[in-house]
């Protein structure tokens, strides 16, 4: 009979696992043969586990199979002939054991690691932002072109070319990246960059399916500890963006219930919080603490610690979230910290000042079509006792809306609005800081 | 009680394979999921096995022999199962709740004879 299930992470970590090492064994030049060798092997191999459950050794049992595979596709090529070479590299690999966590010998244990050699060539100079992140859920978390599709709220077919084109950069360039080259320290702040959208993608992003947003961030999670893991990726800044990401993920449970209705920071239930992932986060910030670079993600994971150790939105040391973006703003001058920062201004010194901030906010034509930048409007006006104003930037926000669970978010709010409220009225505590970016 | 072979078929032209690590994992739960409770309704004869797509297809008395084994056959025979129950319409029933019926299978419902 079947025995117990994999872990849900279990596909994908094979899944980028054997992609990446079959890609190195082959060369970069074969990746779309071994995307197909991995796919077949995983599908089989549920096929097979569905009657005799997971082996033991599910990994060495995935990694034999999917290099037969690849075998088997290169013979099944015209041009079998020329392969020689690389059926040979499988060959000597199974010999060697290889995937089965044999180390190669006279290599840091670090360089091996072909996953993370993988997730440094998707981040290639070449290819675009957004065409990064992509292809990291592609080719390392197992996503299919649909599903990275309808987390980017783009057509199939639109996202299908822009990972052809990535992985043509790709499959173009001398080999997976070297840990060991020059070019080591700006790839890897092009690795943080992805993690960290692939993460606000799930965290904020505008897919209406709940399920694959939690899916990006998990992948985010995964992917940022294999880094930390790692000796030379593994940087004060990995550490803080590590923590970043374990501390808004800690705010997951509160912030996103099944149905995939949000409930913003102030107004969370912080028993929801998971406790796990906030000692984690703040273990992770406290070893980013070496060295005297201070990061963007070093401010922002003291930004998330202070919200994570405060027992309730009214006793946040307001004070001090202030000046940590103020020196965020410094390193990083987005309009989305400036919007934070003004709300963070607001409970210090009042909805006046909050809104003063917002309204001399510097690039705020970017925000132009972002919801919660209406939605803060409304929040301070709200405070302020001004409910038919701040009923006009909740409606702004709510055309503004980028899927359902931002559309009632801002429906409630709207309705929280009336009945007006007299002039002067005690503020509930409810209506408070209203938007909770990372 | 009669038991009854079923067998999981996909259409060998298109066959739904799972192109992504989710649906490798939900596929391989429920089809966990449906063994598990054939079994704990008594339906579960024998679990049967998987079986490989490739094969030999012997005949003509033995002289010929096609790679196989779907040379002429529109379906893959992704694997076999031995359910008891009451009659055909009650192992019918129960073919129902089958994943491969999720991604564009079926299932064959083989009376086994008893005489």
């Amino acid at each position: 009979m079947t025995t117990a299930l994999p872990d849900e992470h279990f596909f994908r970590r094979e899944s980028g696992r054997l992609v990446a090492t079959l890609t190195r064994i082959l060369g970069v030049h074969h990746l779309a043969l071994a995307e197909d060798a991995v796919q077949e092997t995983l599908a089989s191999a549920v096929e097979v586990w569905a009657f005799r459950g997971v082996p033991d050794n599910a990994s060495a049992w995935l990694m034999t199979a999917a290099r037969n595979r690849a075998i088997s596709l290169l013979r099944r090529e015209r041009t079998a002939r020329r392969f020689a070479p690389e059926i040979g590299r499988l060959a000597d690999a199974e010999a060697e054991g290889e995937g089965a966590g044999a180390a190669e010998p006279g290599l840091p244990r670090a360089l091996q690691d072909d996953e993370l050699r993988m997730m440094f060539s998707c981040c290639h100079p070449d290819i675009s932002e957004d065409a990064q992140v992509a292809l990291v859920l592609s080719l390392l978390g197992g996503f299919s072109a649909h599903e990275v599709a309808s987390a980017f709220l783009v057509t199939d077919a639109a996202m299908e070319k822009r990972l052809s084109r990535a992985k043509k950069v790709l499959a173009g360039s001398a080999g997976l990246f070297e840990l060991a080259a020059r070019d080591f320290e700006p790839r890897l702040s092009a690795v943080h960059r992805a993690l960290y959208l692939l993460f606000n993608e799930g965290y904020h992003g505008a897919s209406p399916d709940a399920v694959v947003r939690l899916d990006l961030c998990r992948e985010a999670l995964r992917l940022v500890t294999l880094l930390v893991e790692h000796a030379p990726a593994a940087t004060p800044a990995t550490h803080a963006l590590a923590a970043v990401l374990f501390l808004h993920a800690a705010r997951l449970p509160a912030r996103m219930d099944e149905a995939g209705e949000l409930t913003d920071l102030a107004r969370q239930d912080r028993r929801r919080w998971d406790a796990r992932l906030i000692a984690r986060g703040l273990d992770l910030l406290e070893a980013s603490a070496r060295g005297d670079e201070v990061s963007e993600y070093h401010l922002e994971a003291a930004i998330a610690a202070t919200h994570a150790l405060a027992p309730s939105a009214e006793e946040t040391p307001w004070a001090e979230i202030v000046k940590l973006y103020d020196a965020l703003l410094r390193v990083r001058p987005s309009p989305v910290v400036a919007l934070n920062r003004a709300v963070a201004l607001a409970e210090l010194e009042g909805p006046e000042r909050g809104l003063e901030a917002l309204g001399s906010l510097s690039g705020a034509g970017q925000l132009a079509r972002y919801p919660f930048y209406p939605a803060a409007l409304g929040e301070l006006e709200l405070r302020r006792g001004r409910s038919a104003v701040a009923r006009k930037h909740f409606r702004d926000a709510q055309r503004l809306a980028r899927n359902d669970a931002e559309r009632r978010f801002l429906a409630q709010r709207i309705s929280a609005t009336r009945p007006p409220e007299p002039q002067g009225a005690v503020p509930r505590p409810g209506s408070r800081a209203p938007t909770d970016r990372p | 009680m009669s038991e009854f072979l079923f067998l999981y078929r996909l259409p060998a032209d298109s066959p739904d394979m799972p192109d992504s690590a989710r649906r490798m994992q939900e596929r391989l739960e429920k089809w966990t999921a449906w063994f598990k409770e054939l079994e704990s309704k008594g339906a579960l004869r024998t679990l049967g096995a998987p079986l490989e797509t490739r094969g030999a297809v012997v005949k003509d008395g033995g002289r010929t022999v096609h790679d196989g084994p779907y040379a002429e056959s529109k379906d893959i025979v992704l694997g076999y199962t031995i359910v008891q129950a009451r009659d055909l319409a009650a192992a019918s029933a129960v073919a129902t709740g089958c994943p491969v019926l999720t991604y564009g299978g079926m299932v064959e419902v083989r009376p086994i004879r008893q005489m």
